[in-house]
C-alpha cells in the first residue's frame, strides 16, 4: 500500500495478477476449510505457512498457527525435543513473513507468542533483532520488540543505553535511538540506580553528545527533541509549586456589596462587589496537582477555622486534577475587618500527576474589609450597560503606579528553597545558551534560533521572582519575529510563543496598560495566544478586543472577570468559551466580531464538556423546556457552552452564527440575560 | 492549485468495492470489513454514500458477526476488535445501529479489557494502545461506554508515555489523543508539546510525515492532523501547504489517492486523503469528526437527537 509507483495497467498485468488471484484464493479457500474444522495435520499447517509466506497479514492464520501448536503441545506423545521442534518451525515462519513484510504486526505478535511458551533462545531474538535493525534502524516494530526482549531477558538498562550509544554513533540520524535513549534515562533516574542518582552528572554527558549530532547538521530532526527532553530535565522541579494565589500574600481586599466604588479610606487595589458576601480564595501552581482539599489546605478567617471549605479543580470534565484550584470563603457582615491566614501543604495530600508531592508548605495572609451596603440593591439600575470604554477603567486609576507594579509582585509566591539547590541548573542552561549563540554564529538555523529562544525563557523563569525584570525578553521577542519569517510553515507557533512571552513581560512596559486595580488593556498586541496567567489572578475588568485570539485556554484561572471583550479576535466556535464557564462573576461578555459560525471544523470541540466526550459534569440538571424548544442536534454547542453563564450583558453580533433565529435560542437558554447586542430584553 | 476530483474518486472507490478478482483485493481480503470503512465513510464525506446498495452492505456485515460478539474482517475470518469498529463505524453512517444486538457486541469489547486497564485485540492477547482506542470509540458510538473500567483504561494509556515526549509512531499518538478525547481526559495531555511535535511533521513539500526525517505520506493527513485538531493546534501548521500536497496526490485520470504523489493509490489513501481535506475545511466535503472519525452529522445524530 505504500511507496509503490502509479502504472497504468497493462493487460498481461492484469490477466498476471488475475492468475495469482486465483492460486491465492484456492489456498484460501482451502485453508479456510482446515481452520474451521479444526484439522491440524502436517499438511494442514504446511499450506497455512505457504498461505503466509505470501501474506503474512492474514491475521486468522497466525490464529490457527497458534491453535495448532496448541494441539501439538497437549498431546500425550509429545516431550521437549518434539515441543523444541514444533516452536522452532514457528520462529522460522515468523521469519520468513518478516522478510515479506517486517513490519507486520500479526508476525512479531506471533513471535512473542512463541517466546511465551518457554522456547528460550533469547540470545537468537536479539541476534535476529540486530540484523532487522542493520537493515532498517528505525523500524519502530523491531524497536519496540527489542524493548519486550529486554525486558523478558532482564537485560539492564545500561546494557540497552550502550546499544542506543552504539546505533547513534554509527549514524546520528536516528530518532528511534535517541527516543529510546531518553526512556531508558527516565527508567534509570526513577528507580535512582547507581550511576544515575544525581541528574547533574549525567546531563552534562547527555547534551556534549546531542550537541555531536545538532551540530553536525542543524537541518535533521533527530536529535531536536532529544535536546528538548534534556531541557526539561535540567528545568522541571519534581515536587509541583504554589506559583500564584489572589489574594495575594500580604494584601488588602475589599468587599464592596453594592455597585457603587466609593473612593474610601482604603486602597481600592482589590475592591470586589460581591452579592453573596463571599469571594473567591485562587491557587495557582506551575503544573497540575490534585489532592487540594480542606486538609491539605487549611483557611483560618478572624476566629473561625473554615473546615468545610470545598476546593474545585477548574478543569474540563469531571476531572480532580488542575493547575488552578479556588474556593469560596464567606465573610460575615458583622466582621468588617478580618486577617485571613491560608496554610497550603502542612499536610500531605498534593500531588502532581507525575506522582511527586508537594513539599514546600507555604502560608498566605491578607486582610479582608467589608464595606457595608449603602443603597438597597434591589435599586440599583439594571438598565446601566457597562461598557468598556475609557472613562470606566479610568475611575479606579487613582493608584500610584509603582504601588500596582509592587502588588503584581505579591501574587507571585517566592519559593525560596530552590535558590540555593539548584545552582547546576543555572550553569547547565549558561553553557547551553553559550552553546547556541555560537552555533547561531556560524549558521542561520532554526533549530539554533528556537532553542536559544527557549533557553532563555527558562532561565528566565528560573531567576524570577527573585532577578527584578525578565532580562532576556527583548532577545527572546526577537528570535521568535526572526523565526516567524524564517520558517513561515510554522508562522502560527511562532507567534503564539511570542504573544505569552509578550504577557510575560508585560509588567516592565508602558503603565497604560494598567488602567486602575481592577481593569486591564491588552488590545491591539497582535496576541494570537492568552498565557501569564499567574500574574492576572487580580482582574476583574478585561479588553482583549482587537487581538487575533483564536483560543482563551487557560482563561479559566481570572476567576475574578467580571467584564470581558474579545471583540474582533479570531475565535472560530462557541465551544471556545469553555474556559468561560468556570467565571462565575462574569456578568458582562463581548464576543463581537469574531469568526463564529464560519468554520465546518470544531478545533475545541474535544476540550469542552460536552456528552461527545462524556465529560459533563454531574451537576447537569437538564433543564426539559429549555431542550424541548431548543432543538438540541443544532444548538447543542450554545446549550452546553451557555447554560451555567449568569451574564447580565452579552454582545454577539459581526459573528456569522448570529442570526435572530439564534438570538432567540440564546435568551431561551439564558433567561437571565438583560441585554442582548445592545437591546434590552423583557 | 488542483482541485479535488470528485466524481473520479466516487467511481475509483466503486469499483474498488466490486472487484474482487485482482491480487491486490484478495491480498486484503482479510480486512474487508476496514475497506468498507474506508470507501463508504470517503463516500460519505463526497456526499455520494446512496451511491451503494445499503442492505447489500448490511447483511454481509452481519455474515462477519460472531457467536462471541465480534466481526471479522471478512466471512470465514476470525474476529478481532479491529474489525468490529469499522462494522459499527459502517452501520452508524447508514443510521443502521439499531440491526445490532448492542449488548452483545459490548460483552465482546468488555471481555477484552486486562486488568491494567489496556485492551487486547483477540482472544490471542496482543495489547496495542490501538486497541483502547478502538474499544472507546466503538462503545461510545453504541452509547454504553460505562461498561468499561474507563479510569483504568485512561490511566493504562497515560502510562504508555507516547504524549510525555516520548512519541513513537504517530497513528499511535493518534490511537492516544483519540482515547482521550473521547473520555473527556484531554488536560492530561501537554498540548504544547504535543502539538510542537506533531506540527513539525510538516515538510518542505507541505505533506505531513510519521517521524523527524521520514518521507511525507498522505495517511499522515489524518493521524496527525486530527491529532492536532483534537489539542486545537492545527493552525501551527501550513493548511494551504498542506491541502496542495494531497491534491497532488491524486489520479486525476483514474481516481484514488495515493500515499506520495505519482504513486500507486489505494482506497486506504484515498479516504485519509478525502478525510483530511475535510479537516482542513475544503469547500464542498462534509465536516468530518477528528475523535470518531465519522462526519459529524453522524455523531451529532448518535448523541443529540430524540
Amino acid at each position: 500500500m505504500h511507496g509503490r509507483p502509479r502504472k497504468a495497467p497493462k493487460p498481461e498485468d492484469e490477466a498476471a495478477s488475475s492468475a495469482k488471484a486465483q492460486k491465492l484464493r484456492a489456498l484460501q479457500t482451502q485453508f479456510f476449510s482446515f481452520h474451521h474444522n479444526k484439522i491440524y495435520t502436517k499438511e494442514a499447517v504446511e499450506l497455512s505457512a505457504k498461505l503466509l509466506e505470501i501474506n503474512p497479514e492474514s491475521y486468522t492464520a497466525w490464529n490457527y498457527r497458534k491453535l495448532a501448536v496448541e494441539h501439538y503441545l497437549n498431546l500425550p506423545d509429545c516431550n521437549p525435543d518434539s515441543i523444541k521442534s514444533v516452536l522452532d518451525d514457528e520462529l522460522r515462519v515468523v521469519e520468513n513473513a518478516l522478510r515479506q513484510n517486517f513490519k507486520s504486526y500479526g508476525a512479531w505478535h506471533h513471535r512473542k507468542w512463541v517466546l511465551s511458551k518457554g522456547h528460550s533462545s533469547i540470545d537468537n531474538e536479539l541476534r535476529l533483532l540486530d540484523k532487522f535493525q542493520k537493515a532498517d534502524s528505525r523500524n519502530f516494530h523491531a524497536w519496540n520488540y527489542r524493548r519486550f526482549v529486554a525486558e523478558s531477558m532482564k537485560r539492564s538498562e545500561q546494557d540497552e543505553l550502550k546499544y542506543t550509544e552504539d546505533m547513534i554513533y554509527a549514524n546520528f540520524s536516528n530518532y528511534s535511538a535517541w527516543h529510546n535513549r531518553s526512556v531508558l534515562l527516565s527508567a534509570l533516574f526513577d528507580k535512582k540506580a547507581e550511576g544515575f542518582l544525581l541528574k547533574e552528572k549525567v546531563l552534562p554527558e547527555e547534551y556534549e553528545f546531542i550537541h555531536q549530532a545538532i551540530f553536525t547538521d542543524p537541518d535533521d530532526q533527530s536529535g531536536w527533541f532529544y535536546h528538548l527532553w534534556l531541557l526539561d530535565q535540567t528545568v522541571t522541579t519534581d515536587s509541583p509549586l504554589l506559583a500564584s494565589s489572589w489574594p495575594g500574600h500580604g494584601s488588602d481586599v475589599l468587599l464592596v456589596g453594592d455597585r457603587c466604588y466609593n473612593g474610601s479610606a482604603f486602597s481600592p487595589f482589590s475592591a470586589l462587589h460581591s452579592d453573596s458576601g463571599s469571594f473567591p480564595i485562587v491557587l495557582y501552581f506551575n503544573q497540575p496537582v490534585r489532592g487540594v482539599n480542606s486538609s491539605t489546605v487549611t483557611v483560618e478567617c478572624g476566629f473561625n477555622k473554615n473546615e468545610d471549605l470545598l476546593w474545585k479543580p477548574l478543569s474540563a470534565s469531571n476531572s480532580q486534577t488542575a493547575r488552578v484550584w479556588v474556593a469560596h470563603l464567606k465573610v460575615s457582615s458583622s466582621d468588617l475587618h478580618s486577617t485571613v491566614e491560608v496554610s497550603v501543604g502542612h499536610t500531605k495530600g498534593i500531588i502532581s500527576t507525575r506522582g511527586f508531592e508537594y513539599s514546600h508548605p507555604s502560608m498566605l495572609s491578607f486582610k479582608v474589609h467589608v464595606q457595608p451596603m449603602e443603597r438597597d440593591s434591589s435599586q440599583v439600575s439594571v438598565a446601566e450597560s457597562i461598557s468598556l470604554r475609557e472613562e470606566n477603567f479610568k475611575v479606579y486609576g487613582k493608584q500610584s503606579e509603582e504601588s500596582i507594579i509592587d502588588s503584581f509582585d505579591q501574587l507571585i509566591i517566592k519559593n525560596g528553597h530552590e535558590t540555593t539547590a539548584s545552582n547546576w541548573r543555572f550553569e547547565a542552561l549558561a553553557k547551553e545558551i553559550e552553546c547556541f549563540r555560537e552555533l547561531l554564529s556560524l549558521v542561520d538555523c532554526k533549530i539554533g534560533k528556537l532553542t536559544l529562544a527557549r533557553l532563555l525563557k527558562a532561565y528566565d523563569a528560573m531567576s524570577y521572582p527573585f532577578a527584578n525584570k525578565l532580562v532576556h525578553s527583548e532577545e527572546v521577542l526577537e528570535l521568535y519575529s526572526d523565526l516567524m519569517k524564517l520558517d513561515r510553515t510554522h508562522y502560527q507557533f511562532y507567534k503564539d510563543e511570542r504573544s505569552i512571552v509578550l504577557l510575560q513581560k508585560y509588567k516592565d512596559s508602558v503603565s497604560s496598560a494598567i488602567c486602575g486595580p481592577i481593569c486591564l488593556r491588552l488590545n491591539n498586541l497582535s496576541l494570537s495566544r492568552m498565557g501569564a496567567f499567574e500574574k492576572l489572578l487580580w482582574v476583574q475588568m478585561l479588553d482583549l478586543s482587537h487581538n487575533e485570539l483564536q483560543s482563551i485556554e487557560g482563561l479559566e484561572a481570572m476567576q475574578l472577570l467580571s467584564c470581558l471583550s474579545l471583540r474582533n479576535n479570531k475565535l472560530r466556535s462557541l465551544t471556545a468559551l469553555e474556559p468561560l464557564r468556570k467565571l462565575k462573576l462574569l456578568r458582562i461578555l463581548d464576543i463581537s466580531y469574531n469568526q463564529i459560525g464560519d468554520h465546518s471544523i470544531d478545533t475545541t470541540r474535544y476540550v469542552c464538556s460536552s456528552p461527545l466526550s462524556h465529560s459533563v459534569g454531574s451537576e447537569l440538571n437538564r433543564d426539559e423546556t429549555v431542550t424541548s424548544d431548543v432543538a438540541l442536534i443544532n444548538n447543542w454547542e450554545a446549550f452546553y457552552i451557555f447554560k451555567d453563564f449568569n451574564l447580565n450583558q452579552l454582545d454577539i453580533v459581526g459573528n456569522t452564527i448570529a442570526d435572530e433565529k439564534f438570538k432567540s435560542v440564546l435568551v431561551k437558554i439564558m433567561p437571565k440575560l438583560k441585554q442582548l447586542d445592545g437591546k434590552l430584553l423583557d | 492549485m488542483a482541485e479535488l476530483a470528485v466524481d473520479k474518486h466516487v467511481k475509483y472507490i466503486l469499483a474498488v468495492e466490486k472487484n474482487k478478482d485482482s491480487f491486490e483485493s484478495v491480498v486484503m481480503d482479510h480486512l474487508r470489513m476496514n475497506g468498507a470503512y474506508w470507501g463508504l465513510t470517503a463516500l460519505d464525506l463526497l456526499g455520494k454514500l446512496d451511491s451503494v446498495n445499503v442492505d447489500e452492505v448490511i447483511s454481509w456485515i452481519l455474515k462477519c458477526q460472531h457467536e462471541s460478539g465480534g466481526f471479522s474482517g471478512n466471512i470465514g475470518h476470525d474476529p478481532h476488535i479491529l474489525y468490529t469498529l469499522s462494522a459499527v463505524q459502517v452501520l452508524a453512517l447508514f443510521n443502521k445501529l439499531d440491526v445490532l444486538d448492542i449488548d452483545k457486541v459490548a460483552t465482546y469489547i468488555t471481555g477484552l479489557q486486562n486488568e491494567d486497564g489496556s485492551f487486547s485485540g483477540d482472544m490471542w492477547g496482543e495489547v496495542d494502545t490501538r486497541f483502547s482506542y478502538i474499544a472507546i470509540c466503538c462503545l461510545s458510538i453504541l452509547c454504553c461506554l460505562g461498561k468499561i473500567n474507563v479510569e483504568k483504561a485512561v490511566s493504562y494509556i497515560l502510562s504508555c508515555k507516547n504524549l510525555d515526549g516520548g512519541f513513537g509512531c504517530t497513528p499511535g499518538v493518534f490511537c492516544c489523543v483519540g482515547a482521550l478525547a473521547l473520555t473527556g481526559s484531554l488536560h492530561y495531555v501537554d498540548k504544547d508539546l504535543l502539538g510542537w511535535w506533531l506540527c513539525e511533521r510538516q515538510v518542505k513539500s507541505g505533506g505531513l510525515n510519521g517521524r523527524p526525517e521520514k518521507l511525507p505520506d498522505v495517511c499522515y493527513s489524518w493521524w496527525v492532523l486530527s491529532s492536532l485538531i483534537m489539542i486545537d493546534r492545527v493552525h501551527w501548521i501550513d493548511k494551504e501547504k498542506l491541502v496542495k500536497f494531497i491534491l497532488d496526490c491524486q489520479d486525476v485520470e483514474n481516481g484514488g489517492i495515493s500515499d506520495r504523489p505519482d504513486d500507486a493509490v489505494d482506497v486506504y489513501h484515498t479516504y485519509f486523503g478525502v478525510a483530511g481535506l475535510s479537516l482542513l475545511n475544503y469547500p464542498g466535503l462534509k465536516a468530518i469528526d477528528p475523535a470518531y472519525a465519522l462526519p459529524v452529522d453522524v455523531v451529532n445524530r448518535i448523541f443529540f437527537s430524540g
